[in-house]
């Protein structure tokens, strides 16, 4: 067995009132994939960080090839052959292809010029080890490639410079099907040249496609090290520290289902085509895709953001065409944004001003802010005391608070309006395990107490596992649709187009 | 999470610097004219401070909002010129002049509010040629001379003193109009679903919008105050200061510097009305220093400017080490 490239032993980090990480060690070998998982939070990225140099250790060692290291800043780590690629690349996307890979270290003319021709030769070379190469042009400035073309690039270049150990961070975050077949090849590829390789992940399908060894993170420390892959459970188990049966609540039964509260028949704006929906009461209702498959346009569509430009739609009844938020929420829609940060919460409020924001909006703009028509002070206190929301107090900034419980309180908000639709878009990304439970639990009482739920995910095992029917949305329209139970290789082929099958 | 560990820490009474720094202020004037703390000596004070102080509550709406509003001074002259030819002389005008001018701020801030909501120009632009627009009529409706004196019953407000008042002797009117106006502001800021509403709107306006916010309503609703504030600092600076055409000129940047100090985050999200009152008192304490020294005005137009630097600097390292 040949020896690890990297050994961390012992590595301990602690950051203002947290330890990210306590006695963590790791290695990784030449010529082999060594999957690093665990939910968020758990201490993946400061570790990774800790390796290339961008934090230092309080304690703990980094060994390579047996010698101790001590990057303090990324560009050692670097030089000594350690590559990072971040879900956020470091290309110039205004430079060709060869420019990118050269950068800094041009070949050059007896002139001192710099040597294009051998440069794009050079290029074409290291292109070729990867399935993509033949797409790829030299000359091509690299802001017109798509995303999965870019990343080829950026593992390109860390091969060109010689590295020996290769971090990705979610590679497949942003790539569809076709391109996550690509990518695993050229992770192959850089496997059967000696290249060790970490990969991060949340995906149990990759860590079966991929890797050799599993590291499971939890909490910052290692919760579990397999040797060889096992099965995705036994991962799951270790990451979330428990088992999962009820981590998804049941489905409804038949008899929880009522009448639809939103029907959509025949409409569409610029993005969207054809949309035909059903949405019942108690009844979660789970939309799938793909990126710019047209979910969020959907969604948008519905809340009158982005309004729908024909066709009908109904809501508890009565035909609607709701032209801005305001009226769709005056309607009885709620929406909780994909993107916390920028779309749903107003940071510098503390969290009871974002729970009652709402309900504030459409209450007179002179009148107290204690209490409104829809709620008040100690009523919000008492829902988000029961949805147990962990702040120092509700008068905290929320900026302050973890995802999960900023993402709680943004459910605060639409409680007290008692929406007969809510739309929930990306409900858990970014959150931790134990509140997604809580989400997925809120969803479904919310559901039984009659409102009709629906959720785009792109995480599909959610999607499968918290929705009682699912559609699935391919260019603008709905493609298929499957009842609870599908498996994610329908929903996928679905999704991508690969087969027109629908249930 | 970690908040158990630093709560304690947070939990201390936080205060707000402008007072330490109003607090020392005064201190050195006390200490440089011991008179200053008998009934002449800070109510004077009060009543120079008026106009800049509701000016400034007005103008910490705009900026909480996530805006500027620059049109203010150039609005306080339209309204000192604008009633001088109105009454023309004749007490009795007051009566409907006052009102008219009011409704004159509001409309003012309704058309700063509107270009913003609905021409996407940005408040700093927009407020910017409300100013110069502003400073232009009021040069055409005088003639370039305004007629020089506004009655009596318009200069009440700013000029009278309400005497043989227990304890402290005398309070002039303007100080109760200064009481009034910020009680009502301060109010309206912090105790009502506008304030919240304008608040969330300067933190994030795209989430205020999905949360149900009339985002638009609300912002209008921020510049017409403004206007209002600025309607009735001109009123009491008429009463003051008598009538030119650059009696207003330089108070906007002065509400704008007061309303920082106070703490108010300039793009937006956080800003109060009584630390904005607290900026404004400061302002003038440093005014009324600097002339105690002896230095000519332009040393003043010095300060200031470095003051609005030093403020805004000073808040961005706070925002740095609270880690936002």
């Amino acid at each position: 067995m040949t020896d690890p490239v990297i050994e961390m032993q012992g590595i301990t980090k602690s950051f203002p009132g947290v330890r990210a990480l306590s006695g963590v060690s790791f290695g990784v070998r030449p010529g082999e994939v060594q999957a690093l998982v665990g939910e968020n939070g758990a201490g993946k990225s400061t570790l990774i960080k800790i390796l290339s140099g961008v934090y230092q250790a309080d304690a703990g060692e980094v060994r390579m090839n047996g010698e101790a290291v001590h990057f303090v800043h990324p560009v050692e780590s670097l030089r000594a052959g350690i590559a990072v690629i971040y879900q956020e690349f470091s290309l110039l996307p205004e430079r060709t292809v060869a420019q990118n890979l050269f950068l800094g270290r041009e070949p050059r003319t007896r002139f001192g010029l710099i040597d294009s021709a051998k440069m794009r030769a050079d290029t074409r070379e290291v292109l070729a080890l990867f399935a993509a190469a033949g797409r790829i042009d030299p000359d091509r400035t690299v802001g017109e490639l798509d995303v999965a073309t870019q990343q080829v690039v950026e593992i390109a270049k860390a091969v060109s410079t010689g590295a020996r150990v290769v971090v990705m961070d979610e590679p497949t975050a942003a790539l569809n099907e076709a391109e996550c077949e690509e990518l695993f090849a050229t992770v192959d590829t850089l496997r059967a040249r000696g290249v060790a390789i970490i990969y991060i992940t949340h995906r149990m399908r990759e860590i079966t496609r991929l890797a050799d060894r599993v590291t499971v993170l939890k909490d910052g420390e290692v919760a579990a090290r397999f040797d060889e892959v096992p099965a995705p459970d036994a991962i799951v188990r270790a990451m979330v520290g428990r088992d999962i049966a009820d981590f998804y609540a049941p489905p409804a039964t038949p008899e929880e289902i009522g009448d639809p509260v939103l029907t959509v028949r025949g409409a569409g704006n610029a993005m969207l085509h054809q949309i035909d929906l059903d949405v019942r009461a108690g009844e979660i209702v789970g939309l799938a895709g793909i990126q710019g498959a047209g979910r969020v346009a959907l969604a948008m569509a519905l809340f009158g953001e982005t309004p729908f430009e024909h066709g009908q739609v109904t809501l508890n009844g009565e035909r609607v065409s709701f032209q801005t938020p305001r009226s769709a929420i005056l309607g009885g829609i709620g929406l909780l944004p994909g993107d916390r940060k920028s779309e749903g919460l107003v940071l510098m409020q503390s969290v009871r001003d974002n729970g009652m924001l709402t309900s504030r909006a459409f209450a007179p703009l002179w009148s107290s802010d204690r209490r409104n028509a829809f709620t008040d002070r100690a009523r919000m206190d008492a829902l988000l005391d029961h949805m147990e929301i962990r702040a120092a107090s509700y008068d905290q900034d929320i900026r302050a608070l973890s995802g999960g419980n900023q993402q709680k309180a943004i459910v605060a908000r639409w409680l007290s309006m008692r929406p007969k639709l809510l739309i929930f878009i990306e409900p858990t990304r970014g959150i931790d395990v134990n509140s997604k439970a809580g989400i997925y639990h809120l969803m479904r009482d919310l559901a039984r107490e009659g409102a009709g739920i629906l959720m785009i995910s792109s995480d599909l095992p959610e999607v499968i596992g918290a929705a009682d029917r699912v559609l699935v949305m391919q260019e603008g329209r709905i493609a298929a649709e499957f009842p609870h139970g599908a498996t994610e290789q329908d929903i996928m082929h679905a999704a991508t187009g690969e087969t027109g099958v629908a249930a | 999470m970690s908040d158990s560990a630093t709560a304690p820490k947070r939990r201390l009474p936080q205060i707000n610097p402008v007072w330490v720094l109003l607090t020392v202020l005064v201190v050195a004037i006390i200490f440089m004219n011991p008179r200053f703390i008998e009934p002449t000596g800070y109510m004077n004070f009060l009543k120079r401070a008026a106009p800049l102080a509701i000016l400034a509550a007005g103008q910490v709406y705009v900026i909480t909002s996530g805006g500027f509003d620059l049109s203010v001074g150039s609005l306080i002259t339209l309204v000192v010129v604008g009633s001088s030819m109105l009454t023309n002389n004749d007490p009795t005008a007051t009566y409907w002049v006052i009102p008219l001018m009011l409704a004159m701020g509001l409309g003012v801030g309704a058309v700063n509010g509107l270009v913003v909501c609905f021409l996407r120009v940005p408040s700093l632009i927009a407020t910017l040629g409300m100013m110069i627009t502003l400073n232009g009529l009021a040069f055409l409706w005088s003639g370039g001379a305004p007629r020089g004196y506004l009655p009596d019953t318009f200069r009440f407000f700013g000029r009278e003193l309400i005497r043989d008042v227990p304890l402290v002797r005398f309070i002039p009117v303007s100080v109760i109009v200064l009481v009034v106006v910020v009680g009502l502001l301060a109010w309206l800021m912090h105790r009502t679903n506008l304030g919240r509403q304008v608040h969330a709107i300067g933190d994030n306006p795209v989430a205020a919008r999905l949360a149900g916010v009339a985002v638009n309503r609300v912002r209008i609703t921020a510049f017409m105050l403004s206007g209002l504030s600025a309607a009735i600092a001109g009123i009491l600076l008429g009463g003051f200061a008598g009538v030119s055409t650059d009696v207003g000129s330089g108070y906007e940047l002065q509400a704008i510097t007061a309303a920082v100090l106070g703490g108010a985050q300039l793009l937006g999200g956080r800003g109060s009305v009584p630390a904005a009152l607290g900026g404004a008192l400061a302002l003038t304490a440093i005014f009324t220093l600097l002339n105690f020294l002896g230095l000519p005005q332009p040393v003043r137009q010095v300060v200031q400017g470095l003051i609005l630097i030093a403020a805004v600097a000073f808040a961005m390292h706070r925002r740095r080490q609270t880690g936002t």
